[in-house]
Parts: C-alpha cells; sequence; structure tokens
C-alpha cells in the first residue's frame, strides 16, 4: 500500500479560512453600500470601483516586484481595505485623490509593514487621515443625498449633521436643529455624508450578521456605542432633548461605520476579552473629545488610529483563565 | 439549559455515525499476541515471566515498575517465545513479551459467567488493592493508573465521583456503546469505587448527542443512592479531566494543581467497566473495547479487542485498508497519533479507536500569516493565548511561556482546529511544554539539595 501520511494531532479542521472571514465582512457591508447606491448614484460605485481595484493592485504589485513574495490577494482582505476605503470617502471625490489614498493605504498602512498580520495601524484609516490631511476641502465637501440624480463629477454639496451638532455644541445657539435632517432620515440613510456613514441601519444590520457568524466579537462595537452615548447623554446642550441628541451623535459621522467595521479590524484591535472593551471604551471617549471639543466635526478616524497605537499594550492583558473563575 | 465547561471549546462534526449503536464485537484471537510493557503513564512494568513459560489468559506477565505503573497480564493463553522490542505505532521500539498462542484457556480464578454480581464486601482499601492488581488504568486516553487516584495525597479529601461517558473526541463510539450494553457493569464499579473513595455521591457526565445512553443510564443511576446523570451540552473537549469537573460540579482545578483540588475525583465509563470485572469477577485488565471507523471503512464498529493483536489483524477484520486512505490514526481525530506502523503495533490499553482518514481530509493549506483573529484565544479551554505562546516558542521565550501559562495547556488541539490561517500553533507549544516542564523539575531538583 501507499506510504502513510503522519502529522502532529489534531487531524481535523473547522474548515475556517482568512478568505472566508475577510468574505463574512464584505458581505456585511454590502446592505450599506446598497443604501450608499441609493443614496449616490453611480458615484457611490465608481468610488468604490476605483477603491478596490486600486487596493487589489497595489498590494500585488509590491509584494510581487517589491517583497519578492507570492502575492495573496485572494485572502480579499485588500478587496475589504478598499471597500472600507471607499465607504469613508465622499461618493464625489475626484477619481485620483481616492487613487492615492488606496496605494498609501495599502502601501504605507499596510506593505511597508510587512503585509498582512503585520500593521499597526488600520490601512482604510491610515489613507482615509492622509486623504483628509492632504485634501481637506475635497474631503470634507459632502455630495447631498439625489440618489442616481447625483451627479459624480459636479455634484450638489451641503453639510452632515455633524457640522451642525458641532455647531451647536460650540455655541450653544440650538436654532441650528432645525437644520438636521429628520432622524428618520439619518437612521435610514437619506442624509449627506461618505459612503458609509449615511445608513446607521445597514450599518447594524452587518454588524449583527458579523457578531452571529462569530466573525467578530460584540466587545468592541457595544463598547464604543455605549460609551458614546453615555457621553453624549452628560454632553448633551441646554434646549436640546437628550435622546434626541445621543441619536444624532450615535447615528451620524463614521461612528457605526467606524465601531462595526473599523474598529473590528482583527489586525489592528486587542484579542481579549477585557482589552477589547477597554480599548473600545477609549475610542468612545477620544471621539466624543474631538466632537465636543476638537477642530474636525469627527473624530473616529483619529480615535481609531491612537487607540490603534496602543493595542500591543492591550494585548498584555491576559483572557480569563481556567481556574480563576469564581466558583459558581 | 444544559451544563458545560465555561470557558472556550469547539464544535468538530461528531462522524460518530459510522460506527454508532454498532454492537459489540469479539474481534479473533491473534496467532501470536504481543504485550507491550509500557502501557500506562509511569514506569515500564517488569517481566516476570520467562521465555519458554507456559500462560494463561489473566496471568501475571510483568509486575508494575512502582507506584506510579501498572501490572500487564497475557490476554492470551500459549508459550512465552521471547521478551524483545516490537515497532510501535510509531515505528519506535518498544519492549514486549511475545506469546504464541494456543487454545483459550483461562486462569480458573477468573469467573467468565455473565451473571451480575451485585454485592461486594470487601474493604475499601482491599478494592483499590485489586484494581491495582488487575493492572486497571484510565481508559479514557490519558492511562493514568487508576489505584493512584483513588489514593488521595494525605489532607485532601475525595467528596464526588464524576464518571466520564462524555465521549467528546469525534468518530468514537466505544464508550456509548460500552454504556448501552454494560450500563449495569458500570454502575457497579461506580459504586465499588465510591465505597473505595468513601463518597456517597457520584455524577455521570454524557453529552447531549448520546440520548438513548442517558436514558438508559438515567434508569439505571435511579435505583441507586448518590448516583445521578448529567445531560452535558455537546461542546469539545468535555471529556478532558478539568473541563469534566468544571462542566459537572462547577468548580475549576487551579492552574497547576491536581484534580483531587476540587474534591472530585474522574473515571471514565470503561476504566469502571473494568474495575467491575476486576473487583466482582477477578478478570485483570486484558481487553478493551475499541472504535474501529472511518469514511470509507467496510465494516466499522466496536470491537472487543484482546490486548496484543497486531494491528495488521484488526485492519484485516475490518475488511483491509479503505482505498485512498491518508492517514491511520489511533485514537480520535483531535488528540489521537498518526501511525506509520499499522503492521506489527499490537493493540493495548491506550488504543481507543483505529481511524481510516481518507487522502483528501489529510491535508493542509499552507500556513499564512497570523492575522490576530484571537479564535484561538476564544477556542481554548484553558483560557491561553495560543498565538502568543506559539510566537514565544518561536524565540525560544521559555521564561516567558511560563508565565503566560504553557503548562496549562492539556494539548486538546482546538487552537489548531480553528485557526483560519492554519497555522501549526501546537508544534511551538508542545516544545515550550518539554522545555518548562524540564525546567522545572531542574528548579525542584534543585531547591531539595
Amino acid at each position: 500500500m501507499a506510504q502513510l501520511l503522519t502529522s502532529a494531532a489534531p487531524h481535523v479542521h473547522s474548515g475556517d479560512t482568512v478568505q472566508k472571514n475577510m468574505l463574512f465582512v464584505i458581505l456585511a457591508l454590502l446592505p450599506a453600500f446598497a443604501v450608499s447606491i441609493i443614496a449616490f448614484g453611480w458615484s457611490a460605485l465608481i468610488t468604490a470601483a476605483i477603491c478596490i481595484a486600486a487596493c487589489v493592485l497595489t498590494e500585488w504589485c509590491i509584494s510581487k516586484y517589491m517583497l519578492g513574495q507570492q502575492p495573496s490577494i485572494t485572502d480579499l482582505s485588500a478587496v475589504l481595505t478598499g471597500l472600507l476605503l471607499a465607504m469613508n470617502l465622499p461618493s464625489n471625490l475626484p477619481w485620483w485623490m481616492a487613487l492615492i489614498g488606496c496605494i498609501f493605504a495599502i502601501g504605507v498602512g499596510k506593505m511597508a509593514f510587512g503585509g498582512i498580520g503585520q500593521n499597526l495601524f488600520n490601512p482604510a484609516l491610515v489613507g482615509r487621515v492622509f486623504l483628509l490631511i492632504s485634501f481637506p476641502a475635497a474631503m470634507t465637501t459632502w455630495p447631498v443625498a439625489k440618489g442616481f440624480a447625483t451627479s459624480y463629477l459636479d455634484a450638489e454639496t451641503g453639510a452632515t449633521p455633524l457640522y451642525y451638532l458641532k455647531h451647536i455644541t460650540k455655541t450653544g445657539d440650538v436654532s441650528f436643529v432645525d437644520q438636521l435632517p429628520a432622524f428618520k432620515d439619518a437612521f435610514l440613510g437619506m442624509m449627506g455624508g461618505s459612503l458609509g456613514e449615511v445608513c446607521a441601519l445597514a450599518l447594524i444590520i452587518g454588524g449583527i450578521f458579523l457578531i452571529c457568524t462569530r466573525v467578530i466579537s460584540w466587545h468592541i462595537p457595544v463598547s464604543i456605542i455605549a460609551t458614546v452615548a453615555l457621553l453624549a447623554w452628560i454632553a448633551t446642550p441646554e434646549g436640546m432633548g437628550a435622546h434626541e441628541f445621543i441619536a444624532y451623535q450615535l447615528c451620524s459621522g463614521g461612528l457605526m461605520l467606524g465601531a462595526i467595521f473599523m474598529a473590528t479590524d482583527y489586525v489592528t484591535s486587542p484579542m481579549t476579552a477585557w482589552g477589547k472593551i477597554i480599548y473600545g471604551v477609549a475610542i468612545g471617549v477620544v471621539v466624543m473629545v474631538i466632537r465636543l471639543w476638537g477642530s474636525y466635526p469627527e473624530g473616529m478616524s483619529f480615535a481609531i488610529l491612537i487607540m490603534n497605537a496602543v493595542v500591543p499594550l492591550l494585548d498584555r492583558i491576559a483572557p480569563k483563565r481556567f481556574g480563576e473563575v469564581a466558583k459558581k | 439549559m444544559k451544563n458545560t465547561f465555561c470557558i472556550g471549546g469547539v464544535h468538530p462534526h461528531d462522524n460518530k455515525s459510522y460506527s454508532a449503536h454498532k454492537a459489540i464485537v469479539e474481534a479473533p484471537l491473534p496467532k501470536q499476541a504481543v504485550i507491550l510493557l509500557s502501557q500506562h503513564i509511569g514506569a515500564p512494568a517488569q517481566p516476570v515471566v520467562a521465555v519458554g513459560d507456559k500462560v494463561q489468559v489473566g496471568t501475571l506477565l510483568a509486575k508494575a515498575g512502582g507506584f506510579v505503573s501498572a501490572p500487564v497480564h497475557s490476554s492470551v493463553s500459549g508459550k512465552v517465545v521471547k521478551i524483545d522490542n516490537v515497532l510501535d505505532g510509531q515505528g519506535v521500539p518498544a519492549p514486549a513479551i511475545f506469546i504464541d498462542v494456543e487454545g483459550d484457556e483461562w486462569l480458573p480464578t477468573i469467573d467468565r459467567s455473565k451473571t451480575l454480581i451485585h454485592e461486594c464486601a470487601l474493604e475499601p482499601k482491599d478494592i483499590i488493592q485489586k484494581i491495582q492488581d488487575a493492572g486497571i488504568v484510565g481508559l479514557g486516553g490519558a492511562c493514568f493508573p487508576t489505584h493512584v487516584k483513588l489514593m488521595p495525597p494525605p489532607g485532601k479529601k475525595a467528596e464526588v465521583l464524576i464518571v466520564n461517558g462524555v465521549e467528546c473526541e469525534p468518530y468514537l463510539t466505544n464508550d456509548h456503546q460500552l454504556m448501552l450494553e454494560h450500563g449495569e457493569e458500570i454502575i457497579i464499579g461506580i459504586k465499588l469505587v465510591m465505597k473505595a473513595l468513601g463518597v456517597n455521591r457520584a455524577i455521570i457526565g454524557i453529552e447531549a448527542n448520546k440520548p438513548d445512553a442517558i436514558e438508559h443510564m438515567q434508569s439505571l443511576a435511579s435505583k441507586v443512592l448518590g448516583v445521578e446523570v448529567r445531560a452535558l451540552k455537546v461542546k469539545y473537549p468535555q471529556g478532558g479531566e478539568k473541563q469534566l469537573i468544571d462542566a459537572c460540579i462547577g468548580r475549576q482545578v487551579p492552574s497547576g494543581a491536581l484534580p483531587i483540588e476540587t474534591g472530585a475525583v474522574v473515571d471514565n465509563v470503561a476504566t469502571l467497566y473494568a474495575v467491575y470485572e476486576a473487583v466482582q469477577k477477578n478478570k485483570p485488565l486484558i481487553s478493551r473495547v475499541m472504535t474501529i471507523t472511518g469514511k470509507n471503512v467496510q465494516k466499522p464498529g466496536n470491537y472487543l479487542v484482546r490486548f496484543g493483536t497486531p494491528t495488521a489483524q484488526l485492519v484485516e477484520m475490518v475488511g483491509g485498508v479503505p482505498a485512498g486512505t491518508g492517514e491511520v490514526i489511533a485514537g480520535g481525530p483531535m488528540m489521537g497519533r498518526s501511525m506509520s506502523n499499522i503492521e506489527t503495533m499490537p493493540a493495548n490499553k491506550r488504543m481507543s479507536a483505529l481511524l481510516f482518514m481518507p487522502e483528501n481530509e489529510c491535508y493542509r493549506p499552507q500556513p499564512s500569516p497570523c492575522i490576530r483573529c484571537a479564535k484561538c484565544i476564544d477556542a481554548c479551554p484553558m483560557g491561553l493565548e495560543p498565538y502568543l505562546l506559539s510566537r514565544l516558542a518561536k524565540g525560544e521565550e521559555w521564561e516567558e511561556m511560563e508565565k503566560h501559562r504553557v503548562m496549562d495547556c492539556i494539548d486538546c488541539g482546538s487552537c489548531v482546529f480553528t485557526c483560519p490561517a492554519h497555522r501549526p500553533l501546537l508544534d511551538g507549544i508542545r516544545a515550550g511544554k518539554g522545555k518548562v516542564g524540564a525546567m522545572i523539575r531542574e528548579r525542584q531538583a534543585a531547591a531539595k539539595k
């Protein structure tokens, strides 16, 4: 008979793969992406296509020609980075800016560290913040949600709810409350903003899917959302209802997108339960500090990137060990 | 909600249907039995027979090599022809006694009738003595000599006997079938061990995927004061001693301590069946029920196999090695060992199963870099960080590994099973356990001086 194979136990595997995890995150993003197409029409599709293609191509070129590795683009992580970056951009961002952002995200944010698993900072956010600093005007000019009537080249633009909220909290002038979109629109996605920040509901659906399929755990999103809600409640400006203020804080800007999809990035988030909770709470605090007192209306990207740097420290928190659980 | 252990665990496909509910069949006697001298954890047994001696079924072949050791008995009748090395399942020479089989004569002291004997007038210490003399070891897989567990160190007191009927390894059905066919004997075995330990409570833990065994054992246990059956939520590695104690009584063995710290003693159902036979029937441990199974095996089932039967004969019995077999495993797929020698390796106390894996299920994809998904941490039933231990092992940082509790690892394989990057996490962890274990022993030796 043929030679028998021998290997160390275990001899069976769950069948889980890196590719499958990435695919599930991409699937979870699809509802929100679909809403962004409804909100911004072709411009959303074009931006996403540019970003995905640019990220995959950048990774392929760098690993093949600069690192001399077999490119591992089939693991879909570059596709995911591209889609996530697109979700963080205004749909009418000039294509060449999106391209530069993607090359920077993959090149500097990921491959410079050695590729998948090695990077300290979330590559999509590295790309986004690079664009925000390089092209501040283009990155903060948000198209108004007009569906397929939205022109990619010459979109009508307007302010986002966060801009109004910032103004209200800074000046105490509550007359701007009338300018806010109806809460229903904010929740369902008919307001200005980047591709992925328009529909909280779709993002939450994606998040529930990811938690149910055990791709991510609840710790990071829940601790971020709870912290932001608590701080918003404390900081509610006079003349505005606490519920209203909390709801707008949660459903506007990149909060849901960040809490569910960006902060939970495997590579750049802590690995143990308490590490994740501390990380989530800290992101919630930083984002509210920026939103309330900072010069930018939105602080999610900065909050996550700042906390990315602390992850190696948070990873020193041990998981719950067997034998250290309180006796029943 | 059903009980289970509280940290980690995985859900491998159980694949038990190939051999489940197949009645236990006696395997034919071999022409030559090869009895290994080391079929247990601890010192190897020392031969007390010489070449040329005539032996019967049950004759003592080798006495225990120390307190943590077990004697070995003849499983056949015939003549001792040599005492020499045999190649074990991994092709490593292991000392053994070779017996040419003649007939099937049993020692007259052994009661071979099927009559149940319920009563036992023996004192606890005499029960333990009989268990020790019969060469009984834990048949769940570890093969730790049973009498050692029944004699807790001074100052420790057993409170409860936990009976392991979990059988959490995929494919294995031998314990399940044993409970269905020999539940009454197991219950008597439980009563004997309860008496030996001086405890008045026993819990039989069985996973919920064996409802008939749960029902059967429940109906038997209901007649015995202090014995109860606990249906457990299916989760691997629930059959691990520490996990089972946690699942049954909600107490966790502290790091580095013995299970008796929790007041629990754990014995497998097959071990308790052997206890019944040894104490009530004077029969030493000379055979065990093995599951021989696999997707393409012609006659998968549960077989009562005499120790010393060469693997080749067992393979032939089930219809030969199935076409396309890539790997043959002694034991279950999570913790069993790959065999390179399926010819001469003799059946023994440790071998709970023979599993034939098709070649297309044996290969693993190339490992890719760790993506820090933390699934290994979530899977680890001991609350360790497999990714970190594996990385520390690569850098040979043994002291750090000790701090991160590498010695708590129970080798269950849940981390490797779950890793989406297919990283061989356990390789480094096993190396670390070896190194750190040696370091700890050195320290203890130095402290004694």
